[in-house]
C-alpha cells in the first residue's frame, strides 16, 4: 500500500496507443522516466495522476485509486510540463489560491505559499505576474505549486525543463531531500547524465512499452547483447590485456594511446574483475582507476533505444 | 453535519474568487456587457429625449415596448448569447487556455469545481443581465414623470419589474446550465448553441405541445405583460408560475447533474483539443 503500482496499464486515444501493457511497482526514492518524446512519459504521469484514466489496467497511488482526487491529491504533487497558467495571477496568488483549492485557511495558505517560494528562490518575485516570468521563473512556481502541500509522491514532468544551472542544482537537491524524507519522487527527463546523477532507479519507455526498468547497473545487466566496457587506468596495460585475451568473456580490448590505460569490452563483468583482482595482488599491476563506461543511462538508453531516440 | 461540508464551501469560494475575476473582466465578458447594456443605452438615449405627445401619460404603451424589448431582444439574444458567451467558456475556455488542470490537480472534487464554475457564470450573468433589464425598465419610464414615478412605485410598475429580474434570473439559471454542460460534452459548444437557438428562435411557431419542449415557453409564461411576435405565431395558454418555476429549476438541477457526471469523465488531453 506504500508503493505507486501500475497492473497492465494501457491507454489508447482512439486508435493511438500512449502506453500499453505497463506493469510497474515504485517505491520511495527518485525514479526517472526516460524516453524520447512521444514514447510515452507524460500519459504514464497523466495516468499516475488522474489527468488520464487507462483504457486497460488498474492504476493505485499509495493505496489511492486515481479517480479520487479529493484523497489523491493530499498525497501527490504534481508539476506539469504545461506551460500555461491562469490568467492574471501573480506568483504569490498562484500558490495560495492552489492551497485554498486544497482547503487550507487564508493563514496557512499564505504561509505555506511564501515557504513554497522560499523554496524555489522566487520570494522577490511574489508579486509579479507570472505571464511576465521568464521560462526559468515559471518552471520554478510550478515546482513550488507541487510541493507546497507536503505531498508523499512528487510526479515532475521535465521539471529540469528551461533551469539555469544553479537552479537545475538547488531543484536537484530538493529532489534528493525529498527523496531521502521517504518520499516518492518521479521524474521525467531528457537530460541523461542528470538522470544518472539523481535517480535510484530508471523506467525506460519507448513507443508506449516499457523496455527496461530498476537500478540502472540492474538495467545495463540485462542488456546481455552489449558488452559492458571496463575503463582501467594502469601501469603495463598490455600484461593486462594479454591476460584478458585468455579468457573467454573478452570482446575487446583497446591500449590507450598514452599506454597508461585500456577498455575492454567483456560479457562477464565479475569474472573480468576477479582477474584484475589476481593480477594486483600477484603484483603485476599497480591500478589507479577503474570504472564502467557505459553503465549509465545514457548507453542503456542507447542499446535499448537507440541513438536518434530523438531530443535528446 | 458532514465535516466535508465546511471544505467545499471553501473550496467553492475560492473557485468564485477566480471565476469572477475572468467573468467580469475576460474576454468572454465583453459580448455580456455589450448585450447587457444595449437596452440601457437605448432607453437611456430615449429617456433624454421628449415624449411625443400621443404616447404621453401611455402606460400601457410604455409597458408594450418594454415587453417587446424583453422577450424579443433581451430573453431571446441578450440572455442567451451572453450565457453562451460565459457558460460555455467556463471549461471550454480552460481547456483552450490549457490551464484547467490547475483544478484537476488539486483534492477538489469535480462535481464542487463544476458547481463553483456555474456560480461563477451565474454571478457574472445575473448580476449584469438584471442590471440590465431593471435599468432599462427604470429608464423607460422617466419621460413620463410624474405618472411614470407613480406608475412604477405605486402602480404595477414594481410587481413586473420584480418578474422581469425573476425571469431574468431563471433565464440565466436555465441557459447557463445548458451552456455549461454544452462546453463540457462539445468540443465547439457554438454548434450545439446554434441548434438551441434555432429551436427557440422557432418556439412561437410550433404547435402548443412543441412549445413546451423549450426553455424560452416557461420563461415567456412568466413575463407579466403578454406579448405577441406576429401573425404567424401559435397561441398558446402560458404555462402557470407553479409549473413554469419548479420546472425551469428541475431542468437547471438535471442538467447539472449531467454535467457532473460528464466531468468525472473528464480527461486532460490538450493536444487533442
Amino acid at each position: 500500500m506504500s508503493d505507486i503500482l501500475l497492473e497492465d496499464v494501457s491507454k489508447f486515444y482512439g486508435e493511438v496507443l500512449g502506453v500499453n501493457g505497463v506493469n510497474l511497482t515504485i517505491p520511495p526514492g527518485i525514479t526517472s522516466l526516460v524516453g524520447p518524446n512521444g514514447s510515452g512519459k507524460t500519459t504514464l504521469m497523466n495516468l499516475m495522476t488522474g489527468l488520464l484514466q487507462p483504457t486497460q489496467g488498474t492504476v493505485r497511488i499509495l493505496g489511492l485509486s486515481t479517480a479520487e482526487p479529493e484523497a489523491l491529491f493530499r498525497k501527490v504533487g504534481y508539476c506539469t510540463q504545461y506551460d500555461a497558467f491562469p490568467r492574471g495571477l501573480t506568483g504569490f496568488e498562484f500558490l495560495e489560491t492552489s492551497l485554498r483549492l486544497h482547503g487550507y485557511g487564508s493563514e496557512q495558505a499564505e504561509r505555506l505559499a511564501w515557504t513554497g517560494l522560499e523554496r524555489v528562490q522566487l520570494v522577490d518575485a511574489a508579486h509579479q505576474k507570472v505571464a511576465a516570468y521568464s521560462k526559468g521563473m515559471r518552471q520554478r512556481v510550478k515546482l513550488a505549486q507541487s510541493i507546497s502541500h507536503g505531498p508523499s509522491v512528487l510526479v515532475l514532468d521535465e521539471p529540469l525543463n528551461g533551469l539555469d544551472p544553479m537552479a537545475r542544482a538547488e531543484a536537484i537537491a530538493l529532489f534528493r531531500e525529498q527523496a531521502a524524507a521517504g518520499r516518492h519522487v518521479i521524474i521525467s527527463s531528457h537530460i541523461l547524465h542528470e538522470v544518472d546523477a539523481i535517480s535510484d532507479r530508471v523506467v525506460l519507455i519507448n513507443n508506449g512499452y516499457v523496455v527496461a526498468e530498476g537500478d540502472i547497473h540492474g538495467v545495463r545487466e540485462e542488456v546481455p547483447d552489449h558488452p559492458l566496457q571496463i575503463l582501467v587506468r594502469c601501469t603495463h596495460p598490455e600484461r593486462l590485456a594479454a591476460r584478458v585475451f585468455e579468457q573467454n568473456h573478452a570482446v575487446e580490448v583497446k591500449i590507450h594511446e598514452d599506454g597508461q590505460g585500456l577498455l575492454v569490452r567483456t560479457r562477464n563483468a565479475e569474472a573480468f574483475y576477479l582477474l584484475l583482482n589476481r593480477l594486483v595482488t600477484e603484483g603485476g599491476l599497480d591500478v589507479e582507476a577503474v570504472a564502467p563506461a557505459d553503465d549509465n543511462v545514457r548507453s542503456v538508453y542507447e542499446y535499448l533505444i537507440g541513438p536518434s531516440g530523438g531530443g535528446i | 453535519m458532514d465535516q466535508r461540508w465546511p471544505l467545499w464551501g471553501r473550496q467553492i469560494l475560492t473557485i468564485l474568487r477566480l471565476e469572477l475575476r475572468k467573468n467580469f473582466w475576460g474576454l468572454r465578458a465583453i459580448p455580456m456587457y455589450f448585450l447587457a447594456l444595449a437596452p440601457v443605452l437605448l432607453f437611456g438615449a430615449r429617456a433624454i429625449l421628449p415624449l411625443p405627445a400621443r404616447q404621453a401619460g401611455e402606460m400601457g404603451f410604455a409597458a408594450n415596448v418594454y415587453a417587446g424589448m424583453f422577450q424579443l431582444f433581451f430573453l431571446r439574444l441578450a440572455v442567451f448569447f451572453g450565457c453562451v458567451a460565459v457558460f460555455s467558456s467556463l471549461f471550454r475556455g480552460d481547456v483552450m487556455e490549457k490551464t484547467l488542470h490547475y483544478y484537476l490537480l488539486a483534492p477538489l472534487r469535480r462535481e464542487i469545481l463544476v458547481i463553483g464554475k456555474y456560480l461563477s457564470g451565474l454571478v457574472a450573468t445575473v448580476a449584469m443581465f438584471s442590471a440590465g433589464a431593471g435599468l432599462s425598465f427604470l429608464l423607460l419610464y422617466v419621460p413620463y414623470g410624474p405618472s411614470g414615478q407613480n406608475f412604477l412605485w405605486d402602480g404595477p410598475g414594481a410587481g413586473q419589474l420584480a418578474a422581469y429580474l425573476g425571469v431574468t434570473v431563471l433565464a440565466c439559471m436555465g441557459y447557463g446550465a445548458v451552456f455549461l454542460a454544452m462546453g463540457l460534452l462539445f468540443r465547439n459548444p457554438i454548434v450545439p448553441a446554434a441548434v438551441i437557438l434555432g429551436w427557440e428562435g422557432l418556439n412561437v411557431f410550433l404547435p402548443p405541445a412543441l412549445k413546451k419542449i423549450s426553455v424560452l415557453h416557461y420563461l415567456l409564461s412568466l413575463c407579466p405583460v403578454p406579448f405577441t411576435p406576429g401573425p404567424f405565431a401559435f397561441l398558446t395558454e402560458p404555462t402557470p408560475a407553479w409549473i413554469a418555476v419548479p420546472g425551469l429549476l428541475a431542468l437547471t438541477v438535471v442538467v447539472m447533474m449531467l454535467a457532473c457526471r460528464q466531468i468525472r469523465r473528464l480527461e486532460i488531453s490538450y493536444g487533442a483539443d
